[in-house]
């Protein structure tokens, strides 16, 4: 079993209630929200809303071959409804996992923010409540829509999700605040420094996630470089070729509109690689911090960084197979993504165990 | 905190909020705008067709391509300058672990920090004129100088295994 327990520095740096074990809790918590609910988004609705857009879209085409100028407008609504539905979804897994990583980068921060206790509290438990409140409010919009709402393209839903954004800035500008007093004044109720060590978990998260995000920057740099200018015009002439065929009631649509659903789903994997791998490189650093409160056995600590790795190296590649293997490499990605949550959950019940064995011998009164 | 730490720490929260505050603002006042404009363009291209008049449909095509070749890269600069500062935060606290000398700590972390504030603004500033050369070329310096400073940073986090 670990001995970190016994050290008093750490026990004092995780003290019951404080801002630190709130943002701690609540980022992983949000991380692993997240990410849960991306996996679950990428299985069962990613696919299909894809299927049913690129029908749309067909339908479009023959109705305006057919000079149906009425079915288009109406049929093109219902692609807005889809795109709105896959947008939300996207912006909500996005916005949650990211709000986790905040809160534990804030949860770092504790002792540079020089504010009191109970202030720094209130901000983390604020921070956790919007982290919260804007993904809710941004997976609403589809389903609420604008109904009794007093704006015209604005819904209760969108002010949900603003206010969240909104008080989620209000926090982060109070700490930059206790940040600057810190460093004018010099500390003022700042929780203790994190412990330092130099473990092998703790290393290799940091290294593999550096790593990690330098493979994204990269990859990132090879797509704006290559890709994202002929997507663009790709998917411009692809248009007009539709609407040119459609025009002329003549066939050849339907290879268009397959053209443009392949299309699609090359800019979707390759950005999606783009962004889990350097997301997955930040979770691994932000995680190497925590790894003193992880009260497991070095050989499940280790075993949880090495699938936390694992998953993020096995999702961004399989991602970008997709486009030649289809639905068995996405599979395997949605695998690679499974393994980063149950790493995660993994050492959130280390953290969890930690607290627990801290709190009840009183190592931190 | 050495200043290498500080450059990044306040960088990086600074870069933070000014995405957020961005987002807010874009999600707020310019979001829902430019998406009905980029749906209704489409729409539009498609009800040309159907009227048997091609020139006007490929017009709207056009202007479909324009308006999301913007919010592209509006979304872009928000989740960018986000997700960059938070980079800089974690890389700040972590920097006592980087195996270089104090000033190439500082030189290393001003050019993390100015590479994350220009990349995303040289990718927004395309959107002020489509295809404008020093805008592309802001974008690749910054994306550039941000990638080879983090290059370092891995160095020396392995240098000092």
């Amino acid at each position: 079993m670990s001995t970190q327990l016994t050290s008093p520095h750490i026990a004092a740096s995780f003290a019951p209630m404080s801002a630190r074990r709130l943002l701690i809790f609540g980022g992983i918590a949000l991380i692993a929200g997240g990410m849960l609910f991306g996996d679950i988004f990428a299985v069962f609705v990613l696919h299909q809303n894809g299927g049913q857009t690129g029908q749309a879209l067909l339908a479009a085409c023959e109705a305006a071959s057919a000079g149906n100028s009425l079915a288009v407008k109406e049929i093109f609504q219902n692609v807005g409804s889809l795109l709105e539905d896959h947008g939300t979804k996207v912006d909500a897994h996005v916005h949650m996992t990211d709000a986790g990583y905040l809160a534990l980068l804030l949860a770092l921060l504790q002792p540079y923010v020089a504010l009191p206790p109970k202030r720094r509290k209130l901000l983390g438990g604020l921070f956790v409540i919007g982290g919260l409140l804007l993904p809710v409010g941004i997976f609403l919009i589809h389903y609420v829509g604008v109904a009794y709402s007093p704006f015209a393209v604005i819904g209760w839903a969108s002010v949900l999700a603003d206010s969240a954004g909104a008080l989620l800035i209000v926090v982060l500008l109070a700490e930059a605040y206790g940040l600057w007093r810190f460093l004018r004044r010099g500390s003022l109720g700042g929780e203790l420094e994190l412990p330092i060590d130099r473990t092998w978990e703790r290393r290799a998260l940091m290294a593999g996630g550096a790593a990690l995000i330098l493979l994204g920057f990269l990859y990132g740099a090879w797509y704006a470089g290559i890709d994202l200018y002929r997507h663009e015009a790709r998917e411009s002439q692809i248009l007009k070729n539709m609407l040119d065929a459609a025009a002329a009631g003549k066939g050849g649509t339907v290879v268009e509109v397959a053209s443009y659903g392949s299309l699609a789903a090359e800019k979707a994997v390759k950005i999606a690689a783009h962004s889990h791998v350097i997301e997955f490189g930040l979770l691994a650093m932000l995680l190497s911090f925590v790894q003193p409160y992880v009260y497991l056995s070095d050989r499940w600590k280790r075993g949880w960084v090495l699938t936390l790795l694992a998953g993020s190296i096995i999702l961004p590649v399989f991602v970008l197979l997709e486009m030649n293997f289809g639905l068995v490499a996405g599979g395997i990605a949605d695998v690679g993504g499974l393994f980063v949550i149950i790493a995660l959950v993994g050492m959130l019940v280390g953290v969890l165990r930690y607290s627990g064995h801290l709190d009840a011998s009183g190592a931190t009164q | 905190m050495s200043p290498a730490r500080t450059i990044l720490i306040v960088g990086g929260i600074t870069l933070a909020a000014l995405g957020m505050l961005y987002g807010l603002h874009y999600a707020a006042f310019v979001e829902h705008q430019t998406l009905d404009r980029m749906g209704s363009s489409l729409a539009q291209a498609f009800v040309h067709a159907a009227e048997r008049n091609p020139p006007s449909a490929r017009d709207a095509v056009d202007a479909y391509t324009s308006t999301k070749y913007d919010y592209v890269r509006q979304v872009d600069i928000h989740s960018h300058w986000i997700g960059l500062g938070m980079v800089l935060i974690v890389l700040g606290v972590a920097f006592g672990q980087v195996g270089f000398s104090g000033r190439s700590q500082i030189w290393i972390a001003v050019a993390l920090l100015a590479g994350s504030f220009l990349f995303p603004l040289g990718v927004i500033l395309q959107t002020v004129k489509h295809g404008a050369v020093f805008a592309w070329a802001l974008a690749i310096f910054g994306s550039a100088t941000v990638t080879i400073a983090l290059a370092a940073v891995v160095w020396g986090f392995c240098a000092r295994w």
